[in-house]
């Protein structure tokens, strides 16, 4: 991740059922209207949040997510971090290819939501659990 | 607490119950509720007499133990059908809690030993302390039970099936498309599409908010479903951003038929059942 960031505003969403993806989008969502994010960079935010929030919820049996208005320079964006306790991930580079799932899903989440966000960061312990960040710039 | 005390408690049941109901009707907030104080001496009696039967000086510190099962069944009742007369979850709680001062007001003066007589009164303080809870437990699962009840029936009311044409029918989508959603969507459009003998459904999605790899799996598997029944489904509304945002998550939709309104669908289905739609000439009688 470049440049300096301030922080301006957070929030943590806790995740433990598919209800609590609804809620999560819509903060997300308010969060992006907030900074005057584009509707189509708006749409890929959320889309990239539900994935990641969806899959802290299959596979991390639940989690937090951390909501944070940053900036660089005079760029604003929204950062999300989702964190989980669960198994943690075994081979991160398998899991970031596309079409690998070790359940029934269609192994789009991690790599998508990559593809989706601005910034993506990932680490995971076998075990422990998992961190995934992402930030989505205003016009990134 | 021993069997003694317990023996003691079921003789002064009378004096007991006096002192409870004589100290709900100085309560503040004993309501106009109860159309009159008989109602109120007659479930206190019986919540009364099941509580000094099932109590032993075993269960009175398990409160797990089976036999103070009718108790809590008496509980939830009492819960539940003071909850429909409108009383306030708080009310509730408060009557419960006033039977401890009818009780312990009794074990001051059958126990004069002081030691005892704290040692009982922590006893019996935490197990109607247990029955408050187990009462507003039973307040909030029956409120949970209603919002789900609530949202089964938005999830109904939601996904209806229109017939646009003969052959023709199509189902607005408006929220998240989530599994247990799914399910009814699929289940309500095959219906749809034998009952109306259809060919085509066109599915619109111009009212959800955001699809992502889960929303399209679900999508797949519906046309999959409708194909099996030899009809052909549309999906229409795709937004511009969420056709950007389903290409960079990478998922292959190509093999649908999608359009970006619903008037594109239909016009599509019209010429897939070789139907045309003309503006016809008005007669020149009626200019």
């Amino acid at each position: 991740m470049t440049g300096t960031m301030t922080t301006n505003n957070r929030e943590t969403i806790i995740i433990q059922q598919e209800r609590d993806l609804i809620i999560c989008r819509n903060r997300v969502k308010d969060f992006a209207v907030r900074i005057g994010m584009g509707i189509v960079n708006q749409t890929k935010l959320i889309t990239a949040v539900s994935e990641l929030a969806r899959n802290m919820l299959i596979y991390g049996g639940g989690g937090s997510v951390l909501l944070e208005v940053v900036s660089r320079g005079r760029e604003p964006g929204i950062s999300v971090v989702f964190q989980d306790k669960g198994p943690g991930i075994a081979d991160i580079t398998k899991a970031m290819q596309d079409g690998f799932t070790t359940g029934k899903s269609m192994g789009m989440g991690l790599p998508g939501a990559k593809r989706l966000a601005s910034e993506f960061f990932i680490d995971s312990v076998v075990g422990k659990g998992t961190i995934v960040k992402i930030i989505k710039w205003k016009n990134g | 607490m021993t069997s003694n005390i317990i023996a003691d408690l079921q003789s002064k049941r009378n004096i007991i119950l006096e002192n409870w109901i004589a100290q709900r009707e100085l309560a503040e907030d004993f309501g106009g509720n109860f159309n009159s104080t008989d109602d109120l001496k007659t479930q206190s009696a019986e919540l009364l007499d099941i509580l000094l039967q099932t109590i032993t000086s075993q269960n009175i510190n398990d409160l797990y133990s089976s036999d103070l099962e009718p108790l809590f069944d008496y509980i939830g009742g009492l819960t539940v059908s003071r909850a429909k007369q409108g009383f306030s979850p708080r009310e509730t709680a408060v009557y419960i809690f006033s039977l401890k001062d009818a009780l312990l007001k009794v074990l001051g003066e059958t126990i004069s030993d002081n030691r005892e007589l704290y040692t009982t009164t922590l006893e019996v303080s935490k197990f109607i302390d247990n029955i408050g809870i187990t009462s507003f437990e039973t307040f909030i699962r029956g409120r949970e039970e209603v919002i789900l009840s609530q949202s089964d029936e938005m999830a109904e009311l939601s996904t209806p099936v229109i017939k646009v044409w003969d052959g023709i029918i199509a189902m607005p989508i408006i929220g998240t498309l989530d599994s247990a959603r799914t399910q009814v969507v699929m289940e309500n459009l095959l219906q749809g599409i034998v009952d109306n003998e259809s060919s085509i459904a066109i599915l619109d999605i111009s009212g959800v908010p955001a699809v992502d790899s889960l929303v399209a799996q679900h999508l797949i598997k519906t046309v999959s479903a409708i194909r099996l029944l030899g009809a052909d489904c549309i999906i229409s509304g795709i937004r511009p951003e969420i056709a950007q945002t389903v290409v960079h998550l990478g998922i292959d939709l190509s093999k649908m038929v999608t359009k970006a309104t619903l008037a594109s669908a239909l016009k599509y289905a019209f010429a897939a059942l070789q139907l045309e739609v003309r503006r016809v000439a008005k007669e020149k009688s009626n200019l």
